[in-house]
């Protein structure tokens, strides 16, 4: 997408950003050095073993946490403007649903927080209901979904508002192999209907190739990004392109950015990568 | 879910304890009555059916009276504990202050200030009464009311921020729903605790007709089966209170009830 729109508006630009977290002495860095510039449509993946600081940087951008040096700004804006402008939606790696809601109340959440009126409210509802796929379900509660069914409320909420940006840190983490490959797919398919930008946490090599026009490739201690990987697979992306050489190859170029790193970094990370099984 | 569906769920809910109950009974006297158990021991059930029946002008008019004492205690308490619980709820110093006291208050016995508070308003007052049943269901209430307004996930309220919504929309939209069902446990315990204080108080001063010193005169005059007859009043008003308040529970929070349903399977 950013080949095609080389114009596209700068929606994200962090410029020499670090978090420190903790006080003086038992301070841990979790960010160092972080340059980075997403532009619009753009869906740009953040990966990197544990404790590389990938969540905090998608936190940083959406304010959730502030920097300990450098800028964020997010449509030209500072991050925590954009924030207050409404110019994001976040889906967390916990669906974080509201039990007391039904499925259409749940996507209405933003929408009553910013005062859209209840006709609006319903509209929008319904239309994202239908773009997740999800028409039948509105009266059920969170807890009569499947974690799967749950993981797309979410990000029928997160729509809800049409934001231009849309943060997701690790959604698909917590569901099966097969449930999370078709989340993928469903994922593609809205992100091209929605034109949204996206900035997506994962651990998944597989995942972050198969979604992203860009891999941003993280080491830990501290979190740098090590390697920006530009993924030129053809859109739109469907099944077959997980069968494509040039997938398998991106696949390789990712997973050796990830590890050429840790032949720097201490024993112990690549343990618990080759734990994960990203190795 | 047609109507003899939900009559066949509910009428499964009720129907093992009813069995239950009126197997109890029938052992019971049954058993008593072959045995020649004292009637000053305890009383076969239709002796105290009979005593309910013979004493029921002077037993409802307790009823009444000891039933309103808790019921106005019950609500001061419960609206105090609340008001309490979300006046504090917002200042974290004020809640870690609170929260140890409340708790700690509310395993004094407190009923054991019940002859103090004759002195303050009077023998002939439901006053100390309604004062003591206030005391012992203020500090639950306020203590489960800061929990729940308070153990909110962190994450529901990242998504809050992520809203920019303001201080207000999450104490509506996420604190108050997080805090009913802590509200309801609270209400379910100070409920049971109202009838306890209510009648325990009158052991030390009241009308004649309360139930708690018609109960302690009954027994001085050795007549068993009215005061277990009394006894039986205030176990049924216990009882109905508490129906009442799961009822409003059910009412206020249906999603609830089915979620934990759906647990138990």
């Amino acid at each position: 997408m950013a080949d095609q729109d080389p114009a596209g508006a700068l929606v994200v630009e962090a410029t020499g950003v670090g978090k420190t977290f903790g006080d003086a002495e038992t301070s841990v860095t979790a960010l160092q050095d972080i340059d980075l510039s997403i532009r619009s449509g753009e869906f740009v993946s953040l990966i990197g073993p544990s404790g590389c600081g990938k969540s905090t940087l998608l936190r940083l951008i959406g304010d959730l946490t502030s920097p300990s040096g450098g800028s964020i700004k997010v449509n030209g804006k500072p991050a925590q403007r954009a924030r207050l402008d409404r110019d994001y939606g976040m889906v967390f790696q916990a669906p974080v649903l509201m039990d007391w809601r039904t499925v259409a109340k749940n996507i209405e959440l933003p929408l009553e927080i910013m005062g859209y009126a209840a006709a609006e409210r319903a509209k929008r509802s319904a239309e994202l209901t239908k773009l997740v796929e999800l028409e039948g379900f509105e009266g059920r509660h969170p807890w009569q979904l499947s974690g799967g069914m749950q993981q797309r409320v979410a990000i029928a909420r997160a729509l809800a508002f049409d934001p231009k940006l849309l943060l997701m840190d690790e959604p698909f983490g917590a569901l099966d192999e097969m449930t999370r490959e078709r989340m993928n797919l469903e994922l593609m398919r809205i992100w091209s209907r929605t034109k949204t930008t996206i900035v997506f946490v994962t651990h998944s090599i597989p995942e972050a190739v198969f979604l992203s026009t860009r891999v941003v490739v993280m080491s830990a201690r501290p979190g740098r990004i090590s390697k920006i990987v530009d993924i030129d697979l053809p859109q739109p992306r469907n099944v077959d392109t997980r069968e494509t050489e040039r997938y398998f190859e991106l696949v390789t170029e990712v997973r050796e950015a990830l590890r050429s790193r840790e032949r720097e970094a201490a024993a112990p990370d690549v343990d618990r990568i080759r734990a994960e099984g990203l190795a | 879910m047609t109507a003899a569906r939900s009559f066949a769920r509910r009428s499964s809910d009720w129907l093992p304890p009813v069995v239950v109950f009126v197997a109890v009974l029938v052992v019971w006297e049954v058993s008593f009555l072959a045995l020649q158990v004292k009637a000053f021991l305890i009383p076969r059930p239709t002796v105290i059916a009979g005593a309910l029946v013979d004493q029921w002008p002077i037993l409802s008019r307790g009823l009444r009276y000891t039933g309103s004492e808790a019921l106005f205690g019950l609500l001061t308490g419960v609206a105090l504990g609340t008001a309490a619980g979300l006046a504090t709820a917002r200042w974290p110093t004020a809640r870690q202050a609170l929260i140890p006291i409340g708790t700690g208050m509310s395993t004094i016995p407190i009923i054991a200030f019940a002859p103090i508070t004759l002195n303050w308003f009077g023998l002939e007052s439901p006053l100390p009464r309604i004062t003591i049943v206030a005391l012992m269901t203020f500090f639950p209430v306020m203590v489960n009311t800061i929990r729940g307004l308070t153990e909110v996930d962190p994450a529901a309220l990242e998504l809050m921020a992520s809203y920019a919504a303001p201080e207000g929309a999450v104490i509506r939209r996420l604190r108050i729903p997080n805090a009913l069902p802590y509200w309801f446990t609270a209400l379910r315990i100070a409920v049971t605790l109202s009838v306890i204080g209510a009648v325990v108080g009158e052991f030390f001063g009241g009308p004649q007709y309360s139930i708690g010193n018609y109960v302690t005169n009954m027994t001085g005059q050795f007549k068993y089966p009215n005061a277990w007859a009394a006894i039986i009043i205030a176990c049924a008003l216990g009882i109905s209170l508490y129906l009442v308040a799961v009822a409003a529970e059910r009412i206020v929070m249906p999603w609830h009830r089915r979620r934990e349903a759906l647990g138990q399977q």
